[in-house]
Order: C-alpha cells, then sequence, then structure tokens
C-alpha cells in the first residue's frame, strides 16, 4: 500500500509558502511515522518548497509514503542549476537581495536538504530544470 | 485520573450547543455531540480559548473556593505576578497584598520572587548542553502541552527549570519546615492563579509530567476574590514590606518578560496560541535558525491575558509597566548571584524527567491500514461541501472525515450531505408517484382531463 501527496508551488508564492510542509507533517503524524523522520522530511520539504518559490520558474512537490521508506521528490520546469557542486556548497547562494531580506538566500537549502535525507540525488539541466529525489527510511 | 487531565470543564446546564467554540480550538479538541459540547481530554492543552470564546459562559475552569484555605491552620497565598495589573497603580503593590492577606490569609508572597530566581537562573541554564536551539521557555504550561501534542519533536527544547510558582512553594515550604512553629500538613498553600493550565498544575501534579510536586494545596481564580479584593484595597490594614520584589520579575506576566533575562540573545516572544502555533510551525522546519530562546505565552499580552483575569489585558499591562517604572527602590530585594547559583545547583528548581511527546494517535498503528483511512478521509473530505460551518459538531469538514473513518460521526451529520439525501429521495418519490399500479383505479383528476 503506497499514498502520493502532490503540492504544485509557483514561482514567487510566498503567500502559501510552508503550507506543503505543514500538510506533509500533519499527514506523516497520522499515518505514525515516527517523530524523528517526520522533523528531517519538514525541513527537507520545506527547503524544497521554499527553493521552489524563489530559485525556480514554479514546480512540484511529490511525498510517496510506502511501508519502507518515504521519497520526497522536489522537481521544477526552470532554469536549471549550471554547477550543481557550487550550488551544494554550504553558503553558497544566486538568491537577491530582496529575498535575503526575507530570511532566505543563506545558501543551506540544498546541503540542509542532503544532510536531512538518507539518500539524495540531484539532477538538472539548464533551461529544462531540476530534479531532486530524496529518501527516507522510516 | 484520565479525567483530571485539564481544567478546563463545560457547564452543561449553560450549554446551547451553538458550535461557537469548535473552531477557537487550537488542537480541535471540542466536538458538539447530543447538542452538548465535548471536550477530548487526551487533546485539550488548558489554554482557556474557548473559555474566552463561549457567549454563554458554559465553559468554566476548575479552581478552588477560597473557602478550601479553612481547612488548614497555617495559610499562604501566593500571589501571580498578574495580580498587580489587576488594580490602578494608585494603590501600591503592598496595599495589593495586604488586601490579599485580608481574605484570611497568614502570608502572603509573591510568585515574582520564584520569577526572579528562575529569570536569572536562565542564564545558567541557556548554556545546559542537553537543549537543541532554539531555547524553548517552559513557562506558559499550555504551551508546554501544545508543544507536547502538536510539535512533539520539539519537546527536547523545552527549558527544564520549574515554573516561578513552584520554585516560591518549595522556598515557603523550606523556610516555614526550618522555622519549626507549624508542621508541614497544617500549612496550606495557595495559588492565587489567573489561568486555567496553572490550576491543572495545582490540582493535578500527574498531568503535568514535567513539574511532578504537591507543595501547594489549591488554586484559587483571580477573578473569584477579585471584587473582594477590591473591597478591601486601600481601606483594610496596611503591611509595609510585604513586597519585597525587582522591576523585572513583576514583568514576567507580560511576554517578553522572562525573556529580558537573556538580553544579549537573540530571543523571540510570541503571545497569542495562535501566534505561538505560527511560529513553533517556522521552528520545526528549521526556518528560525538564528534564535536562541524562545518564549511563547498562551494568553494574548501574556498572563495578564489569562481566562482568569478580570482587567482588560492592555489596560493590565500599562498597570504593570507603570508600577515596575515607578518601583520604589525600599521595595526591591537584591538578589546576589551566589544566592541564585546555590537555589540553581542544589537541584530543586529541575524537572528531573524528560519532557515527553503526547502525539495524537494515529490513524492506525499498521501503517497500511493507516495509509487507507487516510484515502477514505480524502474521499469524503472531497464529498464534504469545504464551508467547515461546524453545523455537524466538528470544526470543519476536514475533521468530519477523519471523525467519519473513525467511526465516530456519519456522513448525514453534514446538512448539506442530508439535503442532497433528502432531495433524492424525493425525486425517487416523485418517479414513484408516477407509476401506474396494475390494479390502481385512474385519478379522479386524470378522468377529468
Amino acid at each position: 500500500m503506497s499514498y502520493e501527496l502532490v503540492f504544485d508551488v509557483k514561482r514567487g508564492d510566498f503567500d502559501t509558502a510552508g503550507e506543503a510542509s505543514r500538510k506533509i507533517k500533519r499527514t506523516l503524524q497520522q499515518l505514525g511515522v515516527s517523530n524523528k523522520v517526520i522533523r528531517k522530511v519538514s525541513i527537507a520539504g520545506y527547503e524544497g518548497e521554499m527553493n521552489l518559490a524563489i530559485h525556480s520558474s514554479g514546480g512540484r512537490i511529490v511525498l510517496q509514503v510506502g511501508e519502507e521508506e518515504l521519497v520526497l521528490t522536489i522537481e521544477d520546469v526552470g532554469p536549471g542549476i549550471a554547477n550543481i557542486d557550487l550550488a551544494m556548497t554550504a553558503g553558497w547562494s544566486t538568491a537577491g537581495d530582496e529575498v535575503r531580506q526575507m530570511g532566505f538566500g543563506a545558501g543551506m537549502g540544498l546541503p540542509n536538504m542532503k544532510n536531512n535525507a538518507d539518500s539524495f540525488e540531484i539532477s538538472s539541466k539548464i533551461g529544462e530544470g531540476t530534479k531532486i529525489v530524496m529518501k527516507f527510511f522510516v | 485520573m484520565e479525567k483530571l487531565l485539564h481544567s478546563v470543564y463545560l457547564d452543561e446546564e449553560k450549554c446551547l450547543g451553538c458550535t461557537t467554540c469548535l473552531r477557537s480550538c487550537p488542537t480541535g479538541a471540542i466536538r458538539v455531540r447530543g447538542g452538548k459540547a465535548t471536550i477530548n481530554e487526551s487533546k485539550c492543552i488548558d489554554c482557556g480559548e474557548c473559555i474566552r470564546i463561549c457567549p454563554h459562559h458554559a465553559k468554566l475552569a476548575k479552581t478552588d473556593p477560597l473557602s478550601k484555605k479553612d481547612n488548614y491552620q497555617y495559610t499562604v497565598a501566593m500571589v501571580a505576578p498578574a495580580i498587580i495589573g489587576q488594580f490602578k497603580p494608585k494603590y501600591s503593590i503592598s496595599q495589593i497584598l495586604s488586601a490579599v492577606k485580608a481574605l484570611g490569609f497568614d502570608e502572603v508572597v509573591e510568585v515574582a520572587y520564584g520569577a526572579e530566581i528562575v529569570g536569572q537562573a536562565l542564564k545558567y541554564e541557556y548554556h545546559a548542553k542537553r537543549y537543541p536551539r532554539p531555547l524553548i521557555s517552559s513557562a506558559c504550561p499550555a504551551v508546554v502541552k501544545l508543544i507536547q501534542v502538536r510539535f512533539p519533536e520539539l519537546t527536547d527544547n523545552i527549558c527544564r527549570l520549574k515554573s516561578p510558582m513552584a520554585i516560591t512553594a518549595r522556598l515557603i515550604r523550606k523556610r516555614i519546615r526550618e522555622e519549626g512553629i507549624h508542621k508541614n500538613s497544617d500549612v496550606g498553600v495557595f495559588f492565587i492563579t489567573p489561568c486555567a493550565a496553572k490550576a491543572t498544575m495545582v490540582n493535578n501534579p500527574a498531568a503535568s509530567e514535567y513539574d511532578k510536586y504537591d507543595l501547594i494545596d489549591g488554586a484559587i481564580a483571580i477573578k473569584d476574590i477579585y471584587s473582594d479584593i477590591a473591597r478591601l484595597i486601600g481601606k483594610c490594614p496596611h503591611q509595609e514590606g510585604l513586597h519585597n520584589t525587582t522591576p523585572e520579575s513583576c514583568t514576567w506576566a507580560l511576554s517578553g518578560g522572562e525573556s529580558d533575562y537573556l538580553k544579549n540573545k537573540n530571543v523571540l516572544h510570541v503571545d497569542g496560541i495562535q501566534n505561538v502555533i505560527n511560529v513553533l510551525e517556522e521552528i520545526e522546519c528549521g526556518k528560525l535558525d538564528t534564535i536562541e530562546f524562545f518564549e511563547g505565552l498562551a494568553c494574548i499580552g501574556g498572563c495578564v491575558g489569562g481566562c482568569l483575569t478580570v482587567e482588560n489585558n492592555y489596560v493590565a499591562k500599562m498597570y504593570i509597566q507603570d508600577r515596575a517604572k515607578t518601583m520604589k527602590q525600599t521595595s526591591i530585594i537584591h538578589m546576589s548571584d551566589e544566592y541564585v547559583r546555590s537555589v540553581y545547583n542544589s537541584g530543586m528548581m529541575h524537572i528531573k524527567e524528560r519532557i515527553l511527546p503526547r502525539s495524537p494517535e494515529p490513524l492506525d498503528q499498521d501503517i497500511n491500514r493507516a495509509i487507507e483511512k487516510m484515502k477514505q478521509i480524502e474521499i469524503l473530505e472531497s464529498k464534504l461541501p469545504g464551508l467547515d460551518c461546524g453545523s455537524c459538531g466538528a470544526p470543519g469538514c476536514r475533521a468530519l472525515a477523519e471523525d467519519i473513518v473513525a467511526g465516530k460521526a456519519k456522513e448525514i451529520d453534514c446538512v448539506f450531505v442530508l439535503k442532497d439525501r433528502v432531495r433524492d429521495l424525493s425525486v425517487l418519490t416523485n418517479e414513484l408517484l408516477q407509476v401506474e399500479h396494475p390494479t390502481e383505479k385512474p385519478l379522479i383528476k386524470k378522468e377529468e382531463m
């Protein structure tokens, strides 16, 4: 038995930012997932959600809940990351002043996701988009 | 014991089942069943929101009557810092305390005294290695319960210093024991409370797992003795020297009062239960990682906004700030760092046990069955109107869908679903009426046509 939650996130949509992570948290609590795992998924999910709102041209968050693992996929439709290694460096960010003003853009998004997930895969193509697949063991 | 998990309760005679309270509850603990509100005791955090909002005053807090003190030979009233916001600043704090004493107590002690100790000890506790950041204040019992129920991942962040109320009570008991005049069991210590959650801590120490003690014999609501104090204030024998605290400890009743003790840290103080929830959500997803100390108080304005107070919370705040500014130097105690450190090191200030989550039950212990139920909930929710009107007795359509799957409600509890069913039925009834039965005589009307 598996279960899927899907959220579309628009660029610059700060009104609803955080809603996906909140819904994910509540759902996982109801499914009886341990608090420790929920915390990791919440953090990674929130970072992903903010990344979509800040950097992407829009994208989608998909959470798949299975008996053994949770898979969190964050996929966008562009613009793509030119240098993934650089983007994965703690403290490195392309965020503009406006976004930093809001408390984001510290360059910790991707490293935070990687640190919280049990497995982390990222692929990106300029002009096409970025896809991140994170797994969390239940 | 389960029955006493909290002190908010319902006066069934006054409750009209009006559903006003349903959506005010931050944990979704209320349902209307059989025309009366019911409170799910495992979800209630004693925040008092329903007490404040109920238009029929049917929600109450279980507190003790003043007469309970008559069971003891020697009585002590411990007053919450919030009390000094209840009376105009033209009355001195000593006059307020004298009036409380004149209600028939042998002693009156300010909980602000314990607050000063806790506030100063917070500077040491802050550096204890066991806490993830931010350190979260344990001052508001409703917020501690909120975290246990809704933010279980943050329970390790909660400061394990006992409350000013508990510290004050222990110091009173210790002094009386050392004086050796009264037997411990003859002494009755009463907390004069602005809030329902504190009353729970007093009346059922076992319910407050994070602060086990039985040093306090009762909790008396400020509003229950307000008029008596108002009658006596300025008229009863006035005793100087009753009041000895610091301006800082008096502002403990206000949001930010505790945070002020950690002046050089990044502190965030938030009041009002919904605001506290919003900020805890941000803390939980790691957004506020620069915050070092978080003080959340369930009531607007802090303890001055407690549901057992009388004065408007903003007015009370003004009175307290006014008093703190003009407090006479003679009544300010100087608590030495050495003294605070000795109390801190004695171990009496610490909650020994870990503060554990009280996570709500999952839909099912088996994840596959839980997923199955989650899908049923979503299908049901999609069939409901999404108005969250509360007519079904649940706080919203999602909650109704969850209740149905849990076997605690029916689809036709929703008036809109019920109306649809009635419409379907009436269409069917009409259709059936049109059918001519073989043995039925034609209707007269038809003959005429």
